[in-house]
């Protein structure tokens, strides 16, 4: 039931993209068609729940503080290596996302062409790291991170589907010359972000 | 030398890198609650952004071109990594409430897109100067929405009242429809004053 209401926070209340502004580049240039905007919102599902609890392992693993007891050493498990995290994170972020991109080149040959290039687009995508960073300040557990990775990763492909919806339906509606493009697509966000606060009052 | 002139001031306003090249977004938008944060937050990319340009630069002979995004992006993140411990170390208070926005300079589009289009081809003096022209291009618009939201949402500018005090704050200005709906409208407001109609 945690772990339910958990995903419910992550995909419509704490959303990644209108409520913490992750994601925001590919999310506007990537959004003029439900196709594209479809494709990448399942990659980057895809990327944040591989990332997500893998990065969680580095962390408690290796990197915070005392995390190397395991090795038994005594002079390893007092070492605090946790200002290496974000050097870590992005090389496995990286190291995942070129994973993802041959496994599905192997195996789903037409999602792999589909996707095209989001997949290695998705290495500096903020939302990616972000997942990543926020699991440390939160200090998640391992099964929380996880369950956290995927419906963050859900929380984007919705928001991304459904604007794209908007700006097919206002394609041939008059707007102010200046406020056409990224303007409008600025304050149609705003708008979808009022929206999704309405789930806030939502006690879980 | 107007060359050398244009290379500081098109990205204050006719190639802006968020209201025109549309980079960098997510940082502008998180961090503008406050003047204060936005601002801490401006010195830290200007800190990034030019010494990566200019250390992009210099090694730009040497990189093979089949490597150069993972180089840049080490060199980012271990610059990144230097800020982040300056912060945590000077201005602990403030490194909270930016949070996770100072490790996400790595994936900050500006700095890798400055990186792959100017710092990669062009001689260190240059690109030192493209990199201060852009995160001062980036720091305006930070400043603007950060003035914007702070005074709408608390009726403070900088800490300092400037709104009377029965003003309530508008609570919407604060939280992130504020945020979308003031660079949306910043962004129209630019490119009808600067004539830059783009169809993006």
């Amino acid at each position: 039931m945690h772990y339910i209401s958990l995903a419910v926070e992550t995909i419509f209340i704490n959303n990644i993209v209108l409520a913490y502004f992750l994601g925001m580049c590919s999310f506007l240039a990537c959004s003029k068609k439900v196709e594209t905007s479809f494709g990448l919102g399942m990659a980057v599902i895809c990327v944040l729940s591989l990332t997500v609890p893998f990065n969680w392992v580095i962390e408690n693993y290796f990197l915070s503080e005392g995390a190397l007891a395991w090795t038994g050493v005594p002079a390893l498990a007092s070492l605090d290596l946790s200002f290496l995290n974000l050097i870590c994170f992005i090389a496995v972020i990286a190291s995942t996302v070129q994973l993802v991109e041959m496994v599905l080149d192997k195996y789903f040959p037409r999602l792999y062409t589909s996707l095209g290039i989001f997949l290695p687009l998705i290495t500096v995508n903020c939302a990616i790291l972000g997942g990543s960073l926020f699991m440390v300040e939160r200090t998640y557990t391992l099964a929380e991170s996880a369950v956290y990775g995927f419906s963050s990763g859900f929380g984007f492909a919705l928001a991304i589907v459904s604007l794209s919806a908007v700006r097919k339906k206002i394609r041939y509606s008059q707007i102010p010359a200046g406020l056409q493009g990224l303007g409008m697509t600025m304050i149609l966000t705003g708008l979808m972000s009022m929206a999704f606060m309405c789930f806030a009052g939502i006690d879980l | 030398m107007a060359a050398t002139k244009k290379i500081i001031t098109d990205p204050l306003s006719d190639n802006n890198p968020i209201t025109i090249q549309v980079l960098g977004i997510c940082s502008a938008l998180a961090v503008t609650v406050q003047m204060e944060t936005a601002f801490v937050m401006a010195c830290a990319l200007t800190a990034v952004l030019t010494s990566s340009n200019l250390i992009i630069s210099l090694l730009r002979n040497y990189i093979p071109s089949r490597i150069r995004m993972i180089v840049e992006v080490s060199v980012i993140a271990s610059l990144v990594v230097i800020v982040d411990q300056v912060l945590r170390a000077f201005l602990f208070e403030l490194s909270r409430q930016l949070s996770i926005f100072v490790g996400l300079i790595i994936t900050n589009c500006i700095v890798m897109g400055r990186a792959e289009a100017f710092a990669i081809q062009n001689p260190p003096g240059k690109s030192l100067l493209d990199g201060l022209g852009n995160s001062l291009g980036y720091s305006v618009i930070l400043l603007l929405v950060a003035s914007g939201r702070e005074i709408l949402g608390a009726g403070t500018w900088y800490g300092m009242r400037v709104l009377p005090e029965a003003y309530m704050g508008n609570g919407l200005a604060v939280l992130a429809p504020g945020a979308f709906l003031i660079l949306g409208i910043i962004i129209w407001v630019q490119r009808t004053v600067t004539n830059n109609f783009k169809d993006d």
